[in-house]
């Protein structure tokens, strides 16, 4: 019984990890209605930014200039491929993302290079474990997973008061329910794209400084954002507690059944099974968990 | 008058270019290309680079210092495949007819282009070098004419491993009743070693668990899940890049012991144990070829190409595990073209000529030493009956800095296996039709 509790552990703690990468996806989805698919590209390089910068200045002054630099980022993503294609459908934002993404991942690898630089947090590796006192020798935890929630957590919390407590948080609702509405009383479009996709790269830092600090930072850390997919199609586009919630469930579901269905497949199914559990969600629930049911006139 | 000078510009011109026009293709003509099918980009690269740049690194030695191979230039082009093999393919059509003789030989450094381009090599008549890796049955020189799995194969590499903890447990016969894990890339490549360590789980008795983990593995908390709570005697690592270290990582997650887990190989570089930390430490894997920069090729390395400011990469990585394996390849390709010229003459080879100097190869102990290689290359020798030429490696730990030898060379059982590998190449050329025998 313990061993199945610490499947399960393990497997909401790997979610969390997703969920950190599904929530930059999250934010851009519900600002401009546009599927960012560089995302892990964007985790990528702030990444290697980050892990670059420490070589020359300390983490406390790297950390800001990596901010800094996905803001600017931001900044031209928005000026040189959004602002020409606003009004265009999503399809082509969409493929816009998607020419962002192979350019991020080729850039950033020739700036920063292609090895395995390695991102040390502080957080200890050794193996926790908890509830000795009802499982013999107790549950395992990995305390850098642990680390990881509590980001999570706290990134959750940010974000919503983000977008419930400021003005800006206010206009981007706004945008997010009706773009042209809000554009006809005065929300400046362009510097809401620009706010929310700065909000998404610095998302994308923490997602890659602990993505970095488990793995290492390297080109691998990109392909994460595949993980995020099914959390999203699960837990929604739009909504920020639906990436937290979609990510444990998947991250929980894969877990278990690799471990307890793995043998039956000969193993190796923990990824396309979170596609399949995602897709038979999609079956009864179209919008995701949380997302919002589109209703349109016709 | 100025149509005047303007006609005697252009044919002044044309007389200094005309003979530059003209010895451009004559200078061709005694070239050879070599191709490169690497991957400086994407998941596998921080394993990729280093080789690519050991390989690059001596065909420049030989251009800087010897002026080539017998007087003939190599031409060096590499082709970026991600490790992906479409791309593989693609970039071996792209090379293949390059240069005045075609492409000399293609390392492709990935099992799956490895399948994919022994289909097509015999058609092409280029010769495969796989060292170390591709098939396992291509050892057999009389079906796989044109594969050469140099320094052995992966079923060399899980024998090998079987004999050490053999050794460790006391004796064949104690490793009854026990339990391997084998934690594999689910790719060709990793599925390779699966028939040697069944067929010795059957003959000795021990209990072996195949647990696949997807490319590229960076999630595998569910594999290490399982083996904390199976608690295997051993684990053997058939990983590749990332997911090498990850493996190590996760091993420290759930406190498996670093001192029982065993990697192929490819699972024994710097940037596999690198991003572990002191967590590697402990950690074993088998080695083809000594670790750092210990032979008189790498000071001649600094000397000839990187002090003239001409090396692929830094200076301080030369040594590095896989930069030497790139050397060891680059060393075999240059030799199998100096074979063959030494029976068709010194000029540029053609792959199939090149093919009869992969099989008629011979680094004795003496040539590696002229070669620069002593302490680095160990002799070969390759027949039609033997497309490896050496069975062999040794085992190596990392002590958290470096990696050390601990234990002498171990020679894989070919008794055990070579009825493996015909049956398994007799079943291959059955298939595709090929009729065996070995070309002279």
């Amino acid at each position: 019984m313990a061993f199945f509790f610490e499947v399960v552990l393990g497997g909401l703690l790997a979610g969390v990890l997703y969920s950190l990468v599904a929530l930059g996806f999250v934010l851009i989805f519900k600002a401009s209605g546009v599927f960012n698919f560089a995302q892990g590209a964007m985790v990528l390089f702030a990444a290697l930014t980050l892990v670059r910068l420490t070589e020359w200045v300390p983490f406390w002054l790297a950390f800001p200039i990596t901010c800094a630099v996905m803001i600017v980022l931001a900044f031209i993503i928005e000026r040189i491929v959004l602002r020409p294609l606003v009004n265009q459908e999503g399809i082509i934002l969409f493929m816009a993302t998607l020419g962002i993404a192979f350019f991020l991942e080729g850039f950033g690898q020739t700036i920063w290079g292609s090895d395995i630089y390695t991102l040390n947090l502080g957080i200890p590796k050794d193996p926790a474990f908890i509830m000795e006192w009802l499982f013999d020798g107790g549950l395992l935890v990995d305390k850098l997973d642990l680390f990881a929630a509590a980001v999570a957590g706290a990134l959750v919390v940010a974000l919503a008061l983000f977008f419930q407590k400021t003005r800006i948080g206010l206009a981007l609702r706004a945008v997010a329910d009706d773009h042209q509405a809000a554009q006809s009383i005065g929300v400046p479009l362009n510097y809401i794209w620009l706010v929310v996709w700065s909000a998404a790269g610095i998302v994308a830092l923490v997602a890659g400084m602990v993505w970095g600090a488990k793995l290492g930072v390297q080109f691998s850390i990109a392909l994460v954002a595949l993980k995020a997919l099914p959390v999203l199609i699960l837990g929604g586009f739009t909504s920020v507690p639906g990436a937290i919630i979609g990510g444990l469930i998947i991250g929980m579901g894969e877990k278990i059944s690799e471990v307890y269905l793995g043998p039956v497949f000969g193993g190796g199914i923990e990824n396309w099974f979170a596609y399949m559990l995602a897709l038979i969600f999609l079956l009864f629930r179209p919008q995701g968990l949380f997302g919002d049911r589109i209703i349109e006139r016709v | 008058m100025q149509l005047t000078r303007l006609a005697l510009g252009l044919a002044g011109a044309a007389s200094v270019m005309a003979p530059l026009a003209f010895s451009a293709p004559a200078q061709a003509q005694n070239e050879q290309f070599v191709p490169a099918l690497v991957y400086r980009t994407g998941a596998y690269a921080p394993n990729g680079i280093p080789f690519a740049n050991g390989r690059k690194d001596y065909f420049a030695l030989l251009n800087a210092r010897d002026g080539g191979i017998n007087g003939v230039k190599i031409v060096y082009e590499e082709c970026e495949t991600g490790y992906a093999t479409d791309r593989g393919v693609e970039c071996y059509e792209r090379l293949k007819g390059k240069g005045p003789t075609g492409a000399a030989a293609f390392s492709p450094l990935s099992t799956g282009i490895t399948f994919a381009l022994t289909e097509k090599a015999p058609g092409d008549k280029i010769p495969l070098l796989t060292m170390g890796y591709g098939r396992a049955d291509s050892v057999d020189g009389s079906v796989f004419q044109w594969n050469f799995p140099l320094t052995g194969s992966y079923w060399d590499a899980a024998n090998i491993l079987m004999q050490h903890i053999a050794r460790q447990a006391g004796g064949a016969d104690k490793l009854k009743g026990k339990r391997l894990a084998l934690v594999y890339h689910d790719s060709p490549y990793g599925k390779e070693p699966i028939p040697v360590l069944e067929e010795a789980s059957k003959r000795l008795g021990f209990r072996f668990d195949a647990m696949p983990v997807t490319h590229p593995g960076v999630e595998q908390k569910s594999t290490w899940l399982q083996i904390r709570q199976n608690r295997p005697d051993w684990v053997f690592l058939w990983g590749w890049g990332v997911m090498n270290s990850t493996s190590i990582k996760e091993a420290v997650a759930v406190n498996y012991p670093r001192e029982k887990m065993f990697g192929v190989w490819w699972s024994g570089a710097e940037p596999d144990v690198l991003p572990a930390g002191d967590g590697a430490k402990g950690y074993y894997s088998l080695a083809l070829h000594v670790a750092g920069s210990v032979a008189p090729v790498h000071k001649d390395m600094v000397t000839h190409v990187y002090d003239k400011g001409q090396g692929a990469g830094k200076k301080e990585e030369i040594g590095e595990v896989l930069y030497n394996r790139g050397l060891m390849d680059a060393l075999f390709v240059s030799e199998a073209i100096r074979t063959a010229m030494g029976r068709f003459g010194n000029k540029p080879m053609t792959g199939e000529q090149v093919r009869w100097g992969f099989e008629n190869l011979n680094l004795t102990a003496e040539r590696i030493k002229q070669l620069g290689y002593e302490g680095l290359a160990q002799p070969i020798r390759v027949s039609c009956q033997d497309h490896a030429g050496v069975h062999s490696a040794r085992v190596q730990q990392w002590d958290g800095k470096k990696w050390n030898f601990v234990s002498d060379v171990y020679r894989a059982n070919q008794d055990l296996l070579r009825p493996m590998i015909k049956e398994s190449a007799e079943k291959y050329a059955k298939e595709k039709n090929i009729k065996a025998g070995c070309v002279s």
